[in-house]
């Protein structure tokens, strides 16, 4: 993409020069300018850093699992270092933009942008892509292949960096579905495990498909705001609200949204998503991808919100998604199970604070993404920590762990406490905000009462499953029957639930003073002037969000002990609604789209037999062909006379080619007699046309073709026809419509023929070549010109194309196996092998003798014909010949001494390396191509110069003859590998018989 | 002379597409080759008719132009004259091979009743 790095440098250059500017006119916070300007260009940094970390550990060895986890945590580290020094700049306000131009004309740039919320986000991604580095160190196995793991990991940090610094909805859409994809590899990167598969492309067809949606969304929008940037997208809601399409995009982006962040009806394939290692589950789905939805959502707020649409949609949505994960969690068996859907609960409630329409709930939603971020990634890592060391992640089978590991049980269940809503830890804070937002809107805004009972049941189930999660794990007598003795895991691998448990802790207590300047920044960035004035407090005094939560706290206990005794009957899933499985309709459907209704459609569309395809094509153009001709009336002006003769040569042509197609089936060597009139008859209309380079090749060319054909017939077993075998009514019906069809299609090419001859040409380029053919190309056969010099890079390519078929025939026939009926000898060469044993000659001698006055005068003749073509080819410039025509000659030469000598005996004589004539051909044609290079001209200019040699006079030594020379070489090693691969089957034949 | 070469190429496609819808494939092969006449017959005629000469010109300039045949169509035919021969080889022989692998050379590369 040089282009695009041309400008990007060139906005380098421009931003340097406005500093020095500003520099020169003295401004005071010069300074302080030059640090800003020096960050902007750190924001590709960000992002490609974790992508050359992606692409640097995909090649480190498959052992080197510490050299990965160092090499991957030092990238995220180094994003977090960038993102932290991004602070001062955004915490004033700014956005920091970089743009560089690529496809302006369509409003594509490639633009980065960070404002506040983008800033929290890159700070999430890459703070707890620094913690999820180190405890994966731990987590994987030395047997796993870790450099796929960590550059998969690194893959989708630089995928999820470009969903929340994009500053394009376009480029959105693309690192979206890039996150999309790196999920399902590492969803299913233990690939043998076909959980693992079946979860990795359950969430792909979902996310995808989402993705899918987003992108129309998108483009509805780009098109009511004339611009996909979104700086100019955030500007102009109150435009997209006006506009009638807004249901329409509304509604597409939240498809993008909803199956991105696990949303009701589309939540079941997070569950399914468990089978990913626990650091992916930790990252990907449950702190940072799944975000991406709400990201979206919060990010287009602006934008998109305030409607009534918008209000129902989503806060509906939102609600089901809250109550219907928390329930299920409630019944899960699977410790990861159980934290899927409190995480689609969770989400869930994000979505229901943004469809609120109101800005103090999007500064609740908003704070929710960054609490639970937290917690959720810290309890994963527990689940993952009891999963390694127990060899279990089933609740009935696990008790009593905090005898075991004392230190990881009180971590988890403070960060189950902050998941529950317990006061002093983080996530009270941001529930409470979002039972007083119901209550809020209630009471100002007449949003349906049952909010806020709603929200205090969600707020219950949520008390329940946290209870269940810590009691059934960690309390109880120590159970026996584990795979594994579990003990505390290693130091490190503790580290990170350590970091975020204090996280939660800290923020629970003092919001004010950790998370309150961040909180602030993050909102600006969503809402901008819009931002609320929030205080973040423990106590804000006796009111209904708090009797709501203690509600919710004494439900919620009272909800455990009402289900335990269904809960310890072992049955895995809710009561009632077992049956009711996402997942299960999912697959339901996929089967009747990709089975019930594609297959019968493909069979009734489709075919597999190649002749009803043709059939297929050939009626639709002979139907177009007729169509286009019937709407015009071409002015007619036949220019040439009727001549006899050429009547007379194609009456002879015409018989050649029907009797050729009558004979093909059951008389193929007659076939090809009468295949040879019709070419001939094609050769002498060339004369005829004024062709005489066409007249030539076509003639040579008929030589070979016959020689080959005879070489295949060899092994192609004959044909009889059976005397008994009649053609059924259904045969005479096929044939009679093949021959109507064929009937049909020669006449329309005739018609087309005729129309095109008789119309006046319209003046072409072929002037210019009859012009310049001498004055610039220095030959005077045009034909020759216009091969070697004007179009040489074609002929190039030509000779190309001739080498590689040349090697793929080579290659084919090297493992060739013969029909069973063509392996033995012909029916000759047995008959006079007999005789010769039956009179005691030596092998071979009736067949020698044969062939001896052939031999003899083809031996003769190759002397001649090799000048002939040295003849043509050096007159080729100026008269009917060339490169093509030459090698054609010689080849033939060659091919008549292997007919009469046999190969063994030319072979004896004379080495012909057919590969080795290919190589030298292209390597001729490619240097006097880039010899052209030197002079400074581009590939393939040609230079003329008229050389003048004793006795032969001016010689024209032009470039385009050594280039010609490649064509000739290239053309004689094509034909004779061709010819000499398939002429030596019956020597290998002979040898597999003998053996 | 124009309906002469225009039935030419009409029974030289028609020819080529009758045995090109047949089921064996020495048939397609054969086809094929008599299509291909067809088709550089047409694109040599796709350019001027008129010119009686062959496009090898006179270095002093003295003949007129239009006088010459169009060398551009013949530069292309030449080179898909050579390039049909390598691309008839290549057939012929994925033809030997799949009838030594399937038994059969029937185009489908098995037998059927329909």
């Amino acid at each position: 993409m040089p282009a695009g790095i041309g400008s990007a440098l060139v906005v380098e250059g421009l931003s340097a020069q406005r500093h020095q500017s500003r520099d020169a006119a003295g401004v005071s916070s010069g300074s302080v300018e030059l640090r800003n300007l020096d960050l902007t260009s750190l924001l590709p940094v960000l992002l490609s850093v974790p992508l050359a970390g992606a692409l640097l550990s995909a090649f480190l060895p498959a052992n080197a699992r510490n050299a990965e986890a160092w090499l991957a945590g030092g990238v995220a580290m180094i994003g977090l270092l960038i993102v932290v020094s991004f602070y001062p700049q955004i915490s004033a306000g700014t956005v920091v933009e970089f743009s560089v131009p690529w496809m302006t004309q369509f409003g594509l740039d490639f633009s980065l942008r960070m404002d506040g919320f983008a800033w929290m986000f890159a700070l999430l991604i890459t703070g707890i892509g620094v913690l999820v580095v180190i405890y994966a160190r731990y987590y994987m196995s030395p047997e796993d292949p870790v450099p796929r793991f960590f550059s998969f990991l690194l893959a989708f940090m630089t995928s999820m960096l470009g969903v929340v610094l994009s500053g394009n909805l376009i480029q959105i859409v693309f690192f979206w579905e890039l996150t999309s994809l790196f999920s399902f590899l590492l969803i299913g990167y233990w690939h043998h495990n076909a959980a693992a598969r079946e979860g990795a492309r359950t969430s792909l067809l979902v996310t995808g498909g989402g993705g899918l949606c987003l992108l129309g969304g998108v483009l509805i929008l780009g098109h009511i705001v004339g611009s996909y940037e979104l700086s100019a997208v955030l500007a102009a809601g109150d435009q997209i609200r006006a506009h009638p399409y807004y249901l329409a995009a509304l509604i597409l982006v939240l498809m993008g949204v909803f199956t991105k962040s696990a949303q009701f009806p589309f939540h079941f394939w997070l569950p399914h998503a468990m089978a990913a290692p626990t650091p992916v589950s930790s990252y990907l789905h449950s702190a940072t991808m799944v975000k991406a939805g709400v990201f979206l959502l919060a990010r287009l707020w602006p934008a998109l919100a305030g409607t009534e649409a918008w209000f129902w949609l989503v806060t509906m949505t939102g609600l089901c998604t809250l109550l219907i994960g928390a329930w299920i969690a409630i019944f899960q068996q699977d410790v990861k199970g159980l934290l899927a859907y409190s995480t689609i609960s969770h989400l869930g409630l994000i979505t229901l604070l943004l469809g609120l329409n109101s800005p103090m709930a999007a500064v609740a939603g908003v704070f929710h993404i960054m609490n639970h971020a937290t917690f959720k990634a810290s309890l994963f890592m527990g689940a993952g920590i009891i999963d390694h060391e127990s060899g279990t992640r089933d609740i009935r089978l696990l008790r009593g762990m905090r005898h075991l590991m004392p230190v990881t049980a009180l971590l988890v269940m403070v960060a189950s406490a902050a998941m529950a809503g317990v006061p002093l830890l983080n996530g009270f804070l941001s529930k409470e905000m979002f039972f007083a937002e119901t209550v809020h809107m209630t009471e100002a805004f007449n949003a349906p009462v049952w909010l806020p009972l709603a929200a205090t049941v969600g707020g219950a189930f949520s008390v329940a499953y946290s209870l269940r999660f810590v009691h059934g794990v960690f309390f109880g007598t120590p159970a026996t029957d584990l795979p594994r003795q579990p003990h505390e895991p290693p130091r490190w691998m503790r580290f990170p639930i350590e970091f975020l448990v204090l996280v939660c802790l800290l923020v629970g207590i003092l919001p004010a003073l950790t998370v309150g300047p961040l909180l602030d920044v993050a909102a600006h960035g969503v809402l901008g002037e819009a931002t609320p004035e929030f205080s973040l407090a423990v106590w804000h005094g006796f009111n209904r969000a708090l009797l709501m939560s203690v509600i919710a706290l004494i439900g919620g206990v009272a909800l455990y002990m009402l289900l335990r005794n269904y809960l310890d009957s072992g049955i895995d899933g809710p009561p009632l609604t077992r049956s009711l499985q996402g997942k299960r309709f999912f697959d339901q459907f996929l089967v009747l789209l990709s089975w019930r209704v594609a297959r019968p459609l493909s069979e009734w569309l489709g075919t597999r037999y190649l002749q009803s395809q043709l059939r297929a094509a050939l009626i639709f153009t002979v139907v177009l062909v007729l169509m286009v001709l019937a709407g015009r009336a071409p002015a007619l002006q036949p220019v040439g006379d009727f001549d006899y003769r050429f009547a007379l040569l194609w009456l002879v042509g015409g018989i050649g080619a029907v009797a050729c197609a009558w004979q093909a089936k059951y008389h193929r060597l007659a076939a090809l007699a009468l295949l040879g009139v019709a070419g001939l008859c094609t050769c002498l209309t060339f004369v005829w046309l004024a062709a005489p380079d066409l007249a030539l090749t076509q003639l040579l060319v008929e030589i070979v073709t016959t020689v080959l054909i005879l070489l295949g017939l060899r092994w192609l077993p004959k044909r009889i026809a059976s005397p008994d075998e009649r053609a059924t009514w259904r045969d005479r019906l096929r044939r009679g419509r093949d021959l109507l069809l064929a009937l049909a299609s020669g006449g329309a090419m005739a018609l087309i023929a005729w129309v095109m001859m008789t119309t006046a040409a319209p003046e072409a380029i072929s002037s210019f070549f009859l012009k310049n053919a001498y004055s610039q190309g220095g030959g005077t056969n045009v034909v020759n010109v216009i091969l070697v010099d004007f179009r040489g890079f074609d002929t190039f390519g030509e000779i190309t194309v001739l080498g590689i078929v040349a090697l793929t025939v080579y290659a084919l026939l090297r493992r060739f196996r013969p029909a069973p009926e063509s392996r033995e000898q012909p029916r000759l060469q047995r008959l006079q092998a007999a005789e010769e044993r039956e009179c005691g000659l030596p092998s071979g001698i009736m067949h020698d003798a044969n062939m001896t006055i052939a031999s003899v005068t083809t031996g003769l003749l190759f002397p001649i014909i090799g000048a002939v073509a040295l003849y043509l080819f050096l007159r080729g410039h100026n008269l009917p010949g060339g490169g093509f025509v030459a090698g054609l000659t010689l080849s033939i030469a060659f091919v008549l001494q292997y007919m009469t000598h046999g190969a063994r005996w030319v072979e004896a004589q004379m080495r012909v390396n057919a590969t080795l004539w290919i190589t030298a051909g292209l390597f001729t044609a490619l240097l006097t191509g880039m010899g052209a290079w030197l002079l400074g001209y581009p590939f393939l200019t040609s230079h003329t110069r008229y050389v003048a040699v004793p006795l032969l006079g001016d010689i024209p030594l032009a470039t385009a003859l050594f280039f010609d020379l490649g064509v000739f070489l290239a053309v004689v090693g094509t034909t004779l590998l061709i010819l000499i691969a398939l002429a030596h089957q019956s020597l290998r034949a002979r040898h597999s018989t003998e053996d | 002379m124009e309906i002469v070469l225009a039935l030419a190429i009409g029974i030289l496609t028609g020819s080529g597409i009758w045995l090109l819808l047949r089921p064996r494939t020495f048939q397609v092969i054969v086809g094929l080759a008599l299509l291909s006449y067809a088709v550089n017959l047409f694109i040599v005629a796709s350019g001027r008719l008129g010119g009686a000469l062959a496009p090898v010109i006179d270095k002093a300039g003295e003949v007129p132009l239009d006088s010459y045949a169009d060398p551009l169509p013949q530069a292309l035919v030449l080179t898909a004259i050579v390039i049909s021969f390598a691309t008839t080889a290549l057939l012929l022989v994925v033809l030997l091979t799949a009838r030594g692998l399937s038994g059969t050379d029937h185009v489908d590369g098995r037998e059927h009743r329909r």
